[in-house]
């Protein structure tokens, strides 16, 4: 990766459901026929079970705010000072993200807000997923 | 109390810390491992066993003269040489090898080279895809990010936080070899520079230069050494993800529990047998959950137990008596010298010597709470 050049991460077999998804504007998680159980990262089993029986699962987008850093360093792609985020989907699993249309400030940046999920394109093959305060247009 | 489980013969610090332009990363682990063998008084040609991490084995074997029958490469971050410890006792039991040297040398300052840090990630793997796309740059975004719901979790103020680094400036103030000596203040702390919400740069570690060595054999071989023993008690091991946003319990770290119970059981002590604990403080927050997930207080109670002065010089429990890798030194891999420092300790030979220091326990993390190690040292036969 050249230095200044934002990182883009690549699908494996594994995981591109989870970024079609992403580029169709869905957050698709996958969840377990057997024991119900709903995981992420991405895998073509349960962790919890071992079952190999498992099904995408689309998620309503929404969550809250779990715990975060505002980096004050410049990063390649971004410009500090910048959140990083683990939020909490409402389907129970948590993913890390940024934390996009609201100040970067502690002040702004509080403790189990409602979120709900954004996507940002990257390239042809990939889009993250951000969120935003549910109360904010998007 | 369990029986001795392997005896450290030999114990040593590279001759210089802090910044060595002038030893690469290669040369600092062959200076800490001479000085090991000069500890013990024997010759590289008796070392049988090694184990290192963050430089080949199989390089390191040839470039001092050994030729050994039992290598353990294992490398998993700062706690890698705990475990080198835990596995060196299992060899050693099972007569696989009789003598283990286990080494670490980091070019952490000088860059001699740059110590091995796998980033940016392969764009395939899983914190590849699903951590750095989000901005991360290794450990002060990475480890970092658990705190706040750990601090909003127990109702804990930045300023009691900030008191970590604090208490262990205290101690390096101490020990002569520290990088940072001068007192600071939580107003210091605080006022120094964001790194990254919560964290400012007081309360990250340096980078610094350095190794250390260690040498084990058998505990009834203790006395065929120059040196005065300790004793390896008990230890534990446990992983438990490397990606930090899947961490299970963001205000506790499972593999710390884990680990830290097993070793405990390991060695057949309990909490008031410890005189003296190291816990691996590659950041301000990590003593917190040290002392809460090994257990010398209860969850949400470790700021308190600090500011209270409980792991400070004259306190009941002394905790990184060397400073700390908030304050003594970092390299990259902390581990190897909070086991220095038990070693020093449980020999009496610290600078900042806890009065008849029998029992210390190392307590390791390895990755951003990705894996955990831990080692109880004793200094006499159970
Ligand atoms: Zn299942």
């Amino acid at each position: 990766m050249d230095k200044g050049k934002r990182y883009v991460p690549t699908a494996t077999p594994e995981t591109k459901h989870f970024w079609d998804g992403t580029r169709q504007g869905r957050l698709v998680l996958q969840q377990c026929r057997q024991c119900e159980h709903t995981y992420f990262p991405p895998r073509p089993f349960c962790c919890k079970c071992g079952s190999r029986d498992v099904a995408p699962r689309e998620c309503s987008g929404r969550a809250r705010l779990y715990s975060y850093v505002i980096s004050h360093r410049a990063a390649p792609g971004f410009e500090a000072p910048y959140s990083i985020a683990v939020v909490e989907l409402e389907e129970g699993p948590r993913l890390m993200t940024n934390i996009i249309n609201v100040p970067q400030t502690p002040e702004a940046l509080v403790l189990d807000m409602p979120l709900r999920v954004t996507f940002k394109e990257l390239s042809n093959e990939i889009t993250l997923p951000l969120f935003e305060p549910q109360g904010e247009a998007s | 109390m369990s029986k001795a489980q392997a005896a450290i013969v030999g114990a040593a610090e590279t001759t210089r810390i802090g910044v060595v332009p002038d030893m690469s990363q290669l040369q600092l682990h062959a200076d800490a491992a001479i000085n090991a063998l000069a500890d013990a008084g024997i010759a590289a040609g008796k070392i049988d066993g090694l184990a290192t991490a963050g430089e080949d084995p199989v390089l390191l074997a040839h470039y001092l003269g050994i030729k050994p029958t039992w290598i353990d490469g294992t490398a998993v971050g700062g706690c890698s040489f705990m475990m080198h410890v835990r596995h060196a006792v299992a060899a050693i039991r099972q007569g696989l090898c009789s003598t283990v040297l286990i080494t670490h040398g980091e070019s952490g300052k000088s860059r001699v080279p740059a110590p091995f840090f796998p980033w940016p990630p392969q764009p395939m793997s899983l914190v590849g895809q699903f951590e750095a796309p989000f901005g991360v740059v290794g450990a002060p975004t990475m480890f970092t990010i658990p705190v706040l719901r750990y601090l909003k979790t127990y109702g804990i103020s930045l300023e009691k936080l900030a008191m970590v680094p604090v208490i262990q400036r205290q101690w390096a103030a101490l020990n002569p070899k520290a990088t940072f000596k001068d007192p600071i203040t939580v107003d210091d702390v605080l006022a120094s520079r964001m790194v990254a919400y919560p964290f400012t740069l007081l309360m990250c570690c340096p980078q610094t230069d350095g190794g250390g060595a260690l040498i084990i054999t058998a505990p009834e071989r203790a006395t065929e050494f120059s040196s005065s023993p300790v004793y390896v008690l008990g230890s534990g091991e446990a992983s438990e993800t490397t990606m930090i946003s899947q961490m299970e319990d963001f205000t506790s770290s499972a593999a710390f529990r884990s680990s830290g119970a097993a070793a405990f059981k390991d060695a057949g002590i309990s909490h008031h047998d410890v005189d003296h604990l190291m816990i691996y403080d590659a950041f301000a927050h990590l003593p917190l959950y040290g002392l809460e997930d090994l257990g010398f207080c209860g969850r949400g109670e470790a700021a308190d137990m600090i500011a209270e002065g409980h792991t400070a010089p004259g306190g009941s429990l002394p905790v990184n008596t060397n400073g700390g890798g908030l304050s003594y030194m970092h390299s990259g891999m902390y581990g190897m010298y909070a086991l220095q420092e038990s070693v020093r300790q449980v020999r009496g030979i610290a600078p900042a010597q806890v009065p008849n220091a029998k029992i210390s326990v190392a307590h390791g993390v390895g990755g951003m709470f990705s894996v955990s190690s831990t080692i109880v040292l004793g200094n006499l036969v159970p």
